[in-house]
C-alpha cells in the first residue's frame, strides 16, 4: 500500500466511520464495503467532497456470489474410495432450465460493484453494496448522483435483477424482448432457456426449448496449496531472469572467444 | 391549424450508418430528434457467463471478439487483470511487444473509423484509402499470431510467441506481377519489424492523404462542426472516455496518467480538442493515428536492440514450450496440468483499465482462488458513449443522428458482449 493509497483509506474511515468497511488495496486499488442504507449518502459525499471528488462512476456490474468458493474436484485428501472425478457439481454449466436448482435466500447474495475515478486526484476506487436478500435483491439507484450508472444499473437489473430503486427507466436493456429471468445469475443455466430459428412452414421466427446438452469440460477446482502465491511466482521469475542472463552472458563469452 | 404531434420511427437494425445492430427509436418533431431510445443487446454473447465456465486462459479468444476492431486492446485489458491477481509481470519484450501491437491496433481501429464515417457521411473515397492500410495491418497480425483478426496473441505472462524473422509475400498471379508485383513486396523482405517499421515510416504521408480528403473539406466540416457538442462536465458526467473526452478538451489519457505496459517509457502527445464536436474528434483521432506511428517506431527500435524471452518461465501458469514438454517429465506434468485444469488464480478482486482506441476498456475480475473466474465484467467504453446519445442528438436533424453514431466509434461486439 503506498502512501496515496493509504491516505485514501483513512480518510474514507474516518468520514464514514461505521457505515463503511474498507479492504486493503490489492492491484492498486482500495474497496469500500458500504450498507445499503448508507450507499447514496455515502456516493454523494465521493462525489462532492474536495478529498475524494469522485467525477465518474467509470463502471457498475452486479454480482452473484451462490457457489462462491465452492470447488467441484474434492483434490485435499485422498479417501479410501480414491479421487473425485470432478463429475458432480451445482455450477451453471451442470443444469438445464427444468432442472435449474432453488437458490432461496441466501444472506449477501447479489452485490452491486462501481469503481469511480477521480480525474483531479487520478486514483480509482472501489465501492460495493450487498443487497439485503429478502425475496427481491434492492438497491437504491445511483443515477441522481452519476447519471453515467443509468445503462450499468438496467444491465444489472437485466442480468442480475437487482432493482434499483429510484431508477427512472429500469427496463431489460441486453436480453431480448419478453426474456424470461435473469441469465447471469449462477442459477441459470449456462446453456439459457429458449433458442430462436426460423420456421419455414409457418414463415416466422419461432421460440423452441434449447436442444444443447449441459456439459462442463473442465470442472472448477479451488487449489489451496502454496505454489499460486504471488511472491514464489516472483522468486521463480527472478531465478529464471537470472539463468538467462547468465546464459547471455556466457554467450556472450563464448562470442568472444569464438 | 391541424394538430402536429410528434412521431417515432425506427432506425436499424438493419440500417448501413448503424454500424452493426443499433436499432434506434427515435422520437422527431418534423425533423428534428426530440428523445433517442438505443435498443442495445442485439449481438449479446453473455462473453462474462461464458468466461466464468472456463480456465483463464480459454477466454482470451472470446475477447478478440468483444471489439472486433481493436482486438489485441481487449486482450490486453484481460490479461493485465489476469496479472495482477497473480502478481506476475511478463518481461519487458512482451511489454513492448504488447505496446507495439496495442498502437497498431490504435492505428487500424481509427483507419476503420475514419472511414466508416467518411463512408456515413458521404465521402466514398477515403474508405478505400483506409481499407488499403488496414490491408497491411492485417498482415502484421497475421504474421505475428496466425490470425487476421482475431489474434488471441496476448497471454497472461508475456505474448504467445516471439515476432516472427520472415514476412509473408505476394506470390504471382494473372493480376499481381512484374512490377507491381515487386512493389508489393518490397517492404516484405525482411523481418516482421523491418515491414512494420517500413510501414510506420510511411505512414504521416498516408494520413495526410486521408486530411487532403476530410479536412478541409467543406461537406466534411458541414456535416460535424458544431453537431454533437458534448460539454466537458457532461462527457464526465456521462462516464465518456478515450476520444470523447479528450474531444471535449480534458487532458485524460490513461496511458499517460495511470502508465501500463511501456507507455511510461516511450515518447508520445496526447491530442486534446476545443469544441467538444463531431469535427474535433476526427481531428483528435488523425492526430492520434500519428502519434501511434510515433510510438510503433520508438517500440520497434527497443525490439532490435534487445532480443529476449517473451513468456515468462514459470510452469505454474505458463505452459511450457514443445521442445521442454517432450524432453522434461516435470514440463510434460506441468503441459498436462495447465492444459486439463489450467492454473488458479489467488481469491481476490481486480480492475485493470487499459486505453483502448475507444476509450477506457476494463476487466473487473473477482476470483474465489479457482481455475476459473468467479465474476469477470468487462467495462465497454461503447456502452458508456451510447447511452450518452439521448442527451448528444437531442435537437438534432435526422440526418445529424447518423454523424453522432460514427463519431461515437461504436462496435456492437464491444456494447452488447
Amino acid at each position: 500500500m503506498n502512501g496515496k493509497e493509504k491516505s485514501l483509506v483513512e480518510a474514507v474511515n474516518s468520514r464514514f466511520g461505521e457505515r463503511v468497511r474498507t479492504s486493503p488495496p490489492r492491484g492498486g486499488m482500495v474497496t469500500v464495503d458500504i450498507d445499503v442504507k448508507a450507499w447514496l449518502e455515502v456516493c454523494r459525499a465521493l462525489r462532492d467532497e474536495e478529498i475524494f471528488a469522485f467525477e465518474q462512476l467509470t463502471d457498475l456490474c452486479g454480482v452473484d456470489h451462490l457457489g462462491y468458493g465452492q470447488s467441484e474436484w474434492e483434490t485435499g485428501d485422498a479417501t479410501f474410495e480414491g479421487f473425485g472425478r470432478g463429475v458432480a457439481g451445482f455450477g451453471p454449466g451442470r443444469f438445464d432450465w427444468a432442472g435449474r436448482p432453488e437458490a432461496g435466500d441466501i444472506e449477501q447474495r447479489f452485490a452491486v460493484v462501481a469503481h469511480l475515478l477521480s480525474f483531479r486526484h487520478n486514483r480509482r476506487l472501489r465501492i460495493r453494496c450487498f443487497a439485503p436478500e429478502i425475496g427481491m435483491p434492492i438497491v437504491p439507484s445511483l443515477v441522481e448522483i452519476w447519471s453515467s450508472a443509468n445503462w450499468y444499473e438496467r444491465e444489472a437489473f437485466d442480468l442480475f435483477g437487482i432493482v434499483f430503486e429510484g431508477h427512472p427507466d429500469l427496463r431489460r436493456i441486453l436480453t431480448d424482448y419478453g426474456f424470461t429471468g435473469h441469465p447471469f445469475r449462477k442459477d441459470f443455466p449456462l446453456i439459457g432457456n429458449v433458442a430462436v430459428r426460423y420456421d419455414s412452414q409457418k414463415k416466422r421466427v419461432i421460440y423452441e426449448p434449447v436442444e444443447i446438452e449441459p456439459r462442463v469440460g473442465v470442472p472448477r477446482v479451488i487449489r489451496q496449496d502454496s505454489r499460486y502465491k504471488a511472491d514464489d511466482v516472483d522468486r521463480a521469475a527472478d531465478t529464471e531472469a537470472e539463468r538467462i542472463a547468465a546464459a547471455a552472458s556466457a554467450s556472450a563469452e563464448g562470442d568472444e572467444n569464438g | 391549424m391541424a394538430e402536429i404531434r410528434n412521431y417515432t420511427m425506427n432506425f436499424g437494425p438493419q440500417h448501413p450508418a448503424a454500424h452493426g445492430v443499433l436499432r434506434l427509436v427515435l422520437e422527431m418533431d418534423g425533423e428534428t430528434v426530440v428523445r433517442a431510445d438505443p435498443h442495445i443487446g442485439l449481438l449479446h454473447r453473455a462473453t462474462e457467463k461464458l468466461a466464468e465456465s472456463k480456465p483463464f486462459n480459454q477466454s482470451v479468444g472470446y475477447l478478440d471478439r468483444l471489439d472486433y476492431m481493436s482486438m489485441m486492446c481487449n486482450e490486453h485489458a484481460y490479461v493485465l487483470a489476469i496479472e495482477n491477481l497473480l502478481g506476475i509481470e511478463p518481461p519487458p519484450r512482451a511489454q513492448y511487444i504488447r505496446t507495439m501491437f496495442d498502437e497498431i491496433t490504435r492505428f487500424s481501429n481509427h483507419l476503420l473509423w475514419v472511414g466508416s464515417c467518411g463512408l456515413d457521411l458521404g465521402a466514398m473515397t477515403v474508405f478505400l484509402y483506409a481499407f488499403r492500410e488496414r490491408e497491411m495491418v492485417m498482415d502484421m497480425y497475421e504474421a505475428v499470431s496466425g490470425a487476421r483478426m482475431h489474434a488471441g496473441y496476448y497471454r497472461p505472462g508475456g505474448v504467445y510467441r516471439d515476432l516472427p524473422e520472415t514476412m509473408s509475400k505476394y506470390t504471382e498471379t494473372r493480376w499481381t506481377k512484374g512490377k507491381d508485383l515487386k512493389r508489393r513486396n518490397e517492404w516484405r523482405e525482411g523481418s516482421l519489424l523491418d515491414f512494420i517499421e517500413a510501414f510506420a515510416r510511411d505512414v504521416p504521408d498516408r494520413i495526410d492523404e486521408y486530411e487532403t480528403l476530410l479536412t478541409d473539406n467543406r461537406i466534411w466540416k458541414q456535416r460535424t462542426v458544431g453537431i454533437g457538442v458534448v460539454p466537458p462536465e457532461k462527457a464526465i458526467e456521462m462516464g465518456f472516455s478515450g476520444v470523447m473526452l479528450r474531444g471535449s478538451g480534458i487532458e485524460w489519457d490513461l496511458r499517460k496518467k495511470q502508465p501500463y505496459a511501456m507507455y511510461d517509457q516511450v515518447d508520445f502527445d496526447v491530442p486534446v480538442g476545443v469544441g467538444g464536436d463531431c469535427y474535433d474528434r476526427y481531428l483528435v483521432r488523425i492526430e492520434e493515428m500519428r502519434q501511434s506511428a510515433r510510438i510503433i517506431l520508438q517500440c520497434v527500435d527497443w525490439l532490435r536492440q534487445n532480443p529476449g524471452h517473451v513468456m515468462l518461465k514459470n510452469f505454474k501458469v505458463i505452459p511450457p514450450t514443445r521442445e521442454e514438454m517432450k524432453d522434461d517429465m516435470e514440463a510434460l506434468i506441468h503441459h498436462f496440468k495447465l492444459f486439463t485444469e489450467g492454473y488458479c488464480v489467488p481469491a481476490g478482486e481486480t480492475y485493470a483499465a487499459i486505453e483502448a482506441p475507444k476509450g477506457e476498456f476494463g476487466c473487473y475480475l473477482l476470483s474465489d482462488g479457482a481455475n476459473k473466474p468467479f465474476r469477470v465484467h468487462f467495462r465497454a467504453p461503447g456502452f458508456a458513449h451510447l447511452s450518452g446519445m439521448n442527451e448528444m442528438t437531442r435537437g438534432h436533424m435526422l440526418a445529424d443522428t447518423v454523424a453522432i453514431i460514427s463519431t461515437l466509434d461504436l462496435v456492437f461486439g464491444e456494447v452488447d458482449r
